[in-house]
Order: C-alpha cells, then structure tokens, then sequence
C-alpha cells in the first residue's frame, strides 16, 4: 500500500448525504478482477449523461456538465468534500479503488460508513471526519469559483486552509501508524502466528466443532 | 459491574490479542466468498506467496453474476452469455480448486446467494464470528454469530491469517415488543426501523435487536431484519438464541451431531446479553404501530407505510434533507405529498438475500394463487435463494402458482437484487422489490426501487400498484 504522509490538494465539493457505493462505482464495473483502472467510471452515473458499460471508450461518452468533478475549478481534485453517511452500502473495496484510481488521497465528510472508511485505509487513502458545522463552512468556502486547496498533515492530524487557518482531526492509532509508514497489516498479523495457533488450540478444546473443516 | 451483551461475549470468545493501541485482533471461524471481492484476495495472496491459513473455513459459492435463465446456466460456466460474468464465475472456481476451499459451483444444487446458503446449510452456526466480502453478511447474525461484511483486503487478510484487526464497535438495542398485525412481516419491521433510526443510526454500533416481536419471528424472518442491519449502518445485527434457532440447526448438513450437537447446543443456548447488560444506545418500538412498508426514495430510510404519502418540502426541516428530497423526487419521478398506493409499477422482483428462503416464497404465492400478473406489468420475477429453495418450492407446487399467475421462474443467485446479470430495470421503470437497496441504479440504470415485503410485492403484481395487504382477498 502506498503510504500517506502529506497531501497538498484542491477541494471538490460533493453536496449529497447518503453517497452509497453504488453511486461511486456502478456494479456493472465490478466484473473486473483486477484493482486498477477504476477511475474513469467514479461516479459514472453522475458523470456521464449515458449508460456506462465496462470497455467503453469513455473520452467519447456524453458528459455531465453540471457534474462537480466536470467544472474546469475542479478538474485536478485530490480532496473530496462531502456529506454525512459518505460511502454506505456495499463493501466493495472497488469503490476506494476508484477514488484512488481517480487521483483523490483525502475524504472530508461528518461521517463515513463503517466498512467503506475502514476500506480506505486499506488502500491509503485518508477520510477524516469533521463536524458538521466546518464542514459546512468548507462548502461556503469552495463555492466561490476559485480553486480552494488544502494541505493535510498526517502525522500532525492538522489540515492547512487557504486562509492560514488550521483544523485539526482525530483518527486511531494504528490507522494512522499503518497509512503513514504504508504497512501491509497481513504481514504484521503474521508475526503473531504463534498467538492465532495458540488461541485455535484452546478455542478447540472448548468448542470442538468449531474446526470441522469444510473439506 | 455490568454484564455483558451478546456482542460482547461473541467479542471476547474471539480475541487472540488485545493491542495498545485500542485494536483487537479478532479470529474468524467461518469465511464464506462469492466470485466478485475475491478475486483480487487471492491475487493478492498469491502475489505475496502466501498460504491460506486454514482452507476448511472457507466456502464459495458464485452468485452475484450468474444467470438465472435456465436456458443460459444448463452448459455451465461455459455457457454464461456476458464475457466478464463469466470470467468471474471461472476465476472463482479455479481459485477454490487451486486453494482447496470447497465450492458449491454454478450446478451444484446447493449453489445459491452466499448468505441463503450458509444459514441452509448448517454452516452459520451461533457464536461463530463470520465474514465475507459482503456487506449483507449481517444476515448470519439471525443465528447468534457475529457475522460481518469486509472488504477485499480483509478478505485476503482472513485467507492468509485467519483474522481480522478491528476495534470493536459500541452496542446497540432494538428493543421491539407487541405483535405484529396480520399482512405486517419482518422486511416491514426492518423497514421501519431504517425509517425510525435512520440509515447512519447504527454506523459505529452492533445492533441486538430484541423483544417479544423477535422472538415471534421464524428464523427466516429474524434473517431478513438482521440481513437490513447494514441499510441502518450497522455492520451487525444479532438475534440471541433460543429454541428456534436450536430446532432451526438441528440435521442440517454442516450442524454438529451426536455427543458434539449436545456440547454445542448447551454453549449455544448461553449465547444471550446478561439482564443487567448496558447497551451504549437503545432505541424501543412498538410492533402493534407498525403498517405495511414501501419504500418511495433512494435511500432505505425514505420509506412510509401504505396508507402513507411521498413527503413534502415543507415536511422536512434542513437545507441538506431538502436537498435529498428534492433529488429523490427527480430520479423516481415522484410528486410530493403522492399517496404511496398510486405509484404504478412496471416489474416486480421477489428474491434476494433479504426474502427468498422457501417462507417468503410460501407467503408469495399464497396472495397469487389463482390470480393474474395485471396486464400493465411488464415483467414479474420469482428468484428462489439457493437451489435448494427452489427444489422445496417445486416440491410444495408453488413454482406453479407463480407461473399460472404469469410470474416467471428462475434459477438461484442476487439477479435483479443488484442486476450485474442480464435482469435489470429499464430507464424510468418503477419496481416493487424484495430486496433492501433502493440506491440510483441499483436494479437497472435510471431504474426505480421500491422495497417492500414478499406479500406486497405480490399483491402489488397482481394490482399494477402498491395495495395494502391487510385489505388483500
Ligand atoms: S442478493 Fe443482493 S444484497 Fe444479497 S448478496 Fe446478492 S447482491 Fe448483495
């Protein structure tokens, strides 16, 4: 996983509640097996005036010119700004894979569903979650025709505004350990091989049923 | 000190290590995969020269994208028409050939939706933790397991370990008491409660939901509310367990017998939050106030009752609710202050992870029988949960009273749950649907959802429009 360290990027604000990850990667999209190459189908249905299908040469699909991310200010975003419950519905990681494949590395929203924020950090990118109120005010603040650019500080838990004010945010621990040194968390479980062979041993003689294998 | 709740003790029966910095390394009994998160896991396993930890806990079953047209599954894999699907389908099977997981392959009669199947199968046992790449594996939560969706790395984080990091989440209770009224169902009850809390009013919570209507409910129907825990943004529902899911275990295949079905069905039987548990949050309902649902909007929480109406904007009291409002009412082309019951429909899909076990299609085909699809519908599905479902249905005969009435029959898998295959809405058309998303584009683009029970689906197919079934002869 790549890591995360310091982003400097310009603001796109997404002014829906309930994004669900649907709308982020139609399911038609997920018939891919690899985890590249998502981008140009985020937010198709948003994007696009017709029917995305996989294969499809999109540089000649209609576009939606009222669509955020088609508005020339927004073009180059990296830091998403969005509304409440950003990410619910399915557990496809395809969604961060898109996001990630579109260029973005930062989330703003009040709140994230559970199995997608979790999916972003798998794959370094970085929502933060921001009460509702400055992010209210970081929706004022990107309207205004010019392009709003932040820069946000991991290690610091600081996001640096354009007016030289910062915000600072909380995430756990080893979230933040894991994005900013870009750790592979299977290769850390690992190391603690012993404990899960010791844990099966004990669980077993409890509840032998448990490990009737399937085979 | 307090006791604990159900979750908590599924917690801690599964904790190898607590760390310092607040995460949990939590092992997982049961690992069950589908043909569209998985393939980049064992890519990704492989890519590492990684090993899987235990085979015997895994168990596939492809269903997001296989057809359901008999015409179209009786060559196999080979015979799947869309060149993608197929390439899934095929990737999954040699995976599990590769990696020695059984599979219950595209003609296996046991083949079916992921979440129908364990449950069937006796694999989803009470306080087993178990996950798959999906978000509706709350379904297994009916049985007492902690069963949670994940995403493609955790998927191969279990394959290779196991395990799963996690922290735990905070309890919740719904607290559900009183009966429900004749025609009302577990999907109503759910519904309702998404429309009460909210689809973000669990997020962060594992919701127990309780109460004398729970325990009244079938194991089938306690799957369909734990199945929508993730539409109120739980990643977990639990049901505790009683002599239902005990008489519900007993002689399926994968159950254990003998002198281990005792030991288990005494451990099982203590798988219940203590009296004095302290839930973090605790919402009540009463299921006597609890009407038919429809689902008029594109999020699981704009839901109202039959004799209900689409809101109006002035009903709603912010800017970013108005908003949402404003938008559902464009893309399902709705007036506000609509009466539900005069939205005309054009399909009608009963199936999903949420209602096609052999009850639904019992109580289905009960309100058909004898009746005809209305001649303004376009097109009536009836997608059985497994093959096993299927079987039984033909069995009892009911696969002919769907087809007498002008409903068509298929074969097991999600279908126009999240239409990957070749079963979708047209742009603009409305559908009385059985399953729980009702997301933009979710059964089709420009496609139109409207969730409801299996009976209202039913009596809706027959009336061209939402009718409420408390009134139905
Ligand atoms: S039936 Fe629908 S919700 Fe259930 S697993 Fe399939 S696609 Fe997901």
């Amino acid at each position: 996983m790549q890591s995360f360290t310091i982003h400097t990027g310009i603001v796109a604000p997404l002014d829906r509640a309930n994004v669900d990850t649907d709308l982020i990667i139609p399911k038609q999209f997920l018939k891919s097996v690899k985890r590249t190459g998502f981008g140009p189908n985020l937010f198709d249905q948003l994007r696009y005036l017709d029917e995305g299908q996989p294969g499809m040469e999109h540089g000649s699909r209609p576009i939606n010119p009222d669509f955020v991310l088609n508005k020339e200010q927004y073009r180059t975003a990296s830091v998403l700004l969005a509304r409440e419950n950003f990410g619910c519905g399915s557990s496809r990681e395809h969604a961060p894979w898109a996001l990630l494949d579109y260029g973005f590395r930062v989330l703003l929203a009040p709140s994230f569903a559970d199995i997608f924020y979790n999916n972003c950090f798998k794959n370094g990118i970085l929502p933060i979650v921001l009460a509702e109120d400055i992010i209210d005010s970081l929706f004022l603040a990107t309207q205004h025709g010019k392009a709003y650019q932040v820069t946000v500080d991991l290690a610091q838990q600081q996001i640096l505004l354009p007016t030289g004010a910062h915000l600072t945010f909380d995430l756990d621990m080893f979230r933040k350990e894991c994005l900013l040194q870009g750790l592979d968390d299977i290769a850390l479980t690992l190391e603690k091989a012993a404990l899960i062979t010791a844990y099966e041993e004990q669980r077993r003689e409890a509840c032998p049923w448990l490990f009737a294998d399937l085979l | 000190m307090a006791g604990k709740t159900l979750y908590d003790k599924l917690w801690q029966s599964h904790t190898v290590e607590d760390r310092e910095d607040g995460t949990t390394l939590l092992y997982i009994d049961r690992h069950l995969l589908h043909e569209v998160t998985s393939p980049q896991a064992f890519e990704g396993l492989k890519l590492a020269g990684r090993k899987l930890w235990r085979p015997g806990a895994n168990l596939a079953t492809p269903d997001h994208n296989v057809p359901t047209l008999a015409t179209e599954r009786k060559s196999g894999i080979a015979g799947i028409i869309d060149p993608f699907s197929r390439l899934q389908v095929e990737i999954l099977n040699l995976n599990c050939q590769e990696q020695k997981i059984v599979e219950f392959g595209m003609m296996d009669k046991r083949q079916g939706i992921v979440h129908v199947v364990g449950p069937e199968q006796g694999l989803t046992q009470p306080g087993m933790t178990i996950v798959c790449g999906d978000s509706h594996t709350s379904t297994h939560g009916a049985l007492g397991a902690l069963a949670q969706g994940i995403g493609t790395s955790e998927v191969e984080h279990v394959l290779s370990t196991q395990c799963l990091i996690q922290k735990k989440m905070k309890n919740m209770l719904v607290q559900i008491d009183g009966a429900l009224a004749p025609g009302v169902t577990a999907k109503d009850l759910i519904l309702y409660v998404i429309g009460r809390i909210g689809t973000a009013g669990g997020t962060g919570h594992t919701i127990e939901f309780g109460g004398s209507a729970i325990r009244s409910l079938s194991i089938a129907g306690r799957m369909t509310v734990c199945n929508m825990a993730i539409e109120a943004g739980a990643r977990a529902g639990l049901v505790a367990v009683d002599e239902k899911t005990i008489d519900y275990l007993r002689g399926r295949p994968f159950s254990p017998t003998g002198a281990m079905w005792q030991q288990a069905e005494k451990y099982w039987l203590s798988l219940k939050s203590d009296s004095d548990a302290v839930f973090d949050k605790v919402v009540t309902i009463d299921a006597a106030a609890i009407e038919p649902q429809v689902s008029w909007g594109t999020s699981p929480e704009m839901v109202v009752g039959i004799t209900g109406r689409v809101p109006t904007m002035q009903s709603v009291n912010s800017d970013t609710a108005r908003e949402s409002l404003a938008l559902a009412l464009k893309y399902m082309g709705l007036r506000e202050g609509q009466p539900v019951s005069e939205i005309m429909l054009d399909r009608v899909f009963i199936g999903s992870c949420t209602n096609s076990r052999i009850e639904d299609l019992r109580a289905a085909a009960a309100v058909v029988q004898g009746k005809k699809v209305a001649g303004s519908i376009k097109q009536a599905l009836v997608v059985p949960g497994s093959g096993l479902v299927k079987e039984q249905a033909e069995q009892e005969g009911l696969d002919k009273i769907f087809v007498d009435a002008g409903f068509e029959w298929r074969e097991p898998g999600c279908s126009m749950c999240l239409a990957m295959n070749s079963d979708k809405l047209g742009e603009g058309e409305h559908c009385a649907s059985t399953s729980n998303r009702n997301f933009e584009g979710r059964q089709g683009f420009g496609g139109r959802t409207h969730l409801v029970s299996p009976v209202m689906a039913a009596a809706a197919a027959i009336a061209g429009h939402f009718v409420d079934i408390r009134q139905w002869s």
